[in-house]
């Protein structure tokens, strides 16, 4: 598998991974933020959001349908709608794309929930890797009790229900998480995870976050305007 | 006490006869958590183009099938719960890329197996299948998938007890499609490839290469070609024939 900028496009994809709770959410928020004010052409997309599948998704979700098959199967259908409606034409046109959790959580997810892992790897292989995949390893006390302080209502999937690894969605949850994490740090220097700290401050992260990107990447090659010598043979001004 | 041979016969016909279990599996990894020497049922598939006569060879082997003291089962392509209503929907705008669409279809089949083929064949009943992921993957043939990738998505499906083509020339679908609808389905024409402006054209080149990809697929997954150029008397019986030995726990031939 290759990363985008070895296949040659122009853009450059970055994406987030973590358990729920990591705060993943948030620093890529930031780090979005921080690219635009800059004058930056970003594109952001989520896990579990394409239109179009999201009904049957959460059809599915909501009447318990889903099976490991199933749900990975649909959240693929879901992958594969952005990116090839949104991805792949944004990273054609030279955009930051930004991704909050890429094919790492199917394969963490669907694995944990006993699909066999080639059929997982292989299904997802017509997508290609992130430039820079940043990984929040945060510890999974810290990860459940910002999930799980506010006592919130657990959803089934969510908590992995359908595992049947506990009848309480607490435990559950915690079970399963347990797993999906020792799944991401298997998976860690196979596919190069830039790994975040955090347990630390939102702020002392960002910093990393930015640090990195901006080490990694030449950031003004991905401004609005285009390059000077494209711009001068395009348009003349009309004095000359 | 002697029977007459005819009271013999009768006797013979009341008598519910019961499947003869065979070896059963997936074509590839297949479905976590399935016990596949649990499924007793038969799973049976008939394939071909629309106009083959596809639907209306069920309706008659289920007739049959019943008849003979079997509970029957029956699936088909786009019919799941999850899904179905969504994909009617992406298709009828065509937004979907291929790769989108080919995974839609995956998932309403793989719902399908696990919500009704399985538990069906596993409580002993017999499937019908109106298609199966043969032309799943030779429409994705055509549309320029790989086919190593459709190999490995679809390893998820049982192997058939039996797979019947209803091989019907593109011609001849074309008359048959006219006769029952007046017009020509813009899927089955595969228009959304863009071969010919006109749909008439569309749908002879289409349905060529649809059959060639079958042509191909037949000698990798080894179904039973039947000529569907014969009446449907015809055609059933020799079906019927087969789905017998089927029963009987034989290869059919």
């Amino acid at each position: 598998m290759k990363t985008f900028a070895q296949l040659g496009f122009p853009g450059r994809l970055i994406a987030v991974e973590g358990l729920d709770g990591s705060g993943k959410s948030t620093q890529i928020y930031l780090l979005k933020r921080w690219l635009e004010v800059q004058g930056l052409k970003v594109f952001f997309s989520e896990w579990n959001s394409s239109e179009l599948v999201k009904s049957a998704t959460s059809k599915g979700k909501k009447q318990e349908l889903l099976t490991p098959t199933t749900f990975s199967l649909i959240h693929a259908t879901d992958f594969a709608d952005r990116y090839e409606r949104h991805l792949v034409p944004l990273l054609r046109a030279g955009y930051l794309v930004l991704c909050d959790r890429y094919v790492f959580t199917a394969y963490g997810r669907d694995i944990v929930r006993g699909c066999p892992p080639p059929w997982v790897r292989d299904i997802y292989s017509f997508a290609a890797l992130p430039d820079l995949t940043f990984f929040f390893k945060a510890d999974l006390e810290v990860s459940l009790s910002r999930i799980l302080d506010g006592r919130p209502q657990l959803k089934y999937f969510e908590a992995g229900m359908d595992l049947r690894l506990s009848t309480d969605p607490y435990e559950s949850f915690r079970i399963f998480q347990g797993r999906i994490l020792e799944q991401y740090l298997a998976m860690s220097s196979e596919f190069k995870f830039l790994i975040v700290d955090a347990n630390q401050t939102i702020e002392a992260q960002q910093n990393l976050v930015r640090s990195l990107v901006a080490g990694k990447l030449d950031l003004p090659a991905f401004a609005w305007q285009a390059p000077a010598n494209e711009r001068s043979s395009a348009v003349r001004s009309p004095q000359n | 006490m002697r029977t007459a041979p005819s009271r013999k016969r009768s006797r013979n016909a009341t008598r519910v006869i019961v499947p003869q279990k065979t070896a059963r599996r997936f074509y590839g990894h297949g479905i976590p958590g399935v016990d596949v020497d649990k499924l007793a049922g038969k799973l049976i598939v008939v394939e071909g183009a629309d106009g083959s006569g596809r639907s209306t060879q069920i309706r008659l082997l289920v007739e049959w099938l019943e008849g003979c003291g079997h509970s029957t089962v029956q699936v088909g392509l786009k019919r799941s719960t999850l899904v179905s209503e969504e994909l009617d929907r992406a298709q009828q705008g065509n937004i979907l890329s291929h790769t989108t669409l080919s995974l839609f279809y995956a998932t309403d089949f793989a719902d399908q197996i696990e919500n009704i083929i399985l538990p069906a064949l596993r409580a002993g009943q017999m499937v019908l299948a109106d298609r199966y992921i043969y032309t799943l993957m030779a429409r994705d043939l055509v549309r320029g998938m790989d086919e190593e990738w459709l190999k490995n998505l679809y390893g998820m499906a049982l192997v058939p007890d039996a797979v019947f083509y209803l091989q019907v020339a593109p011609g001849e679908l074309v008359q048959r499609a006219f006769a029952k609808y007046s017009s020509l389905d813009y899927w089955e024409s595969g228009m959304d490839l863009g071969l010919e402006r006109d749909i008439f054209d569309s749908f002879l080149r289409y349905q060529a290469l649809m059959a060639e990809q079958f042509k191909r697929l037949q000698r990798i997954y080894g179904f039973h070609i039947i000529d569907g150029y014969r009446s449907v008397e015809e055609i059933n019986a020799e079906l019927r024939k087969k789905i017998s030995a089927v029963l009987a726990g034989h290869q059919v031939k």
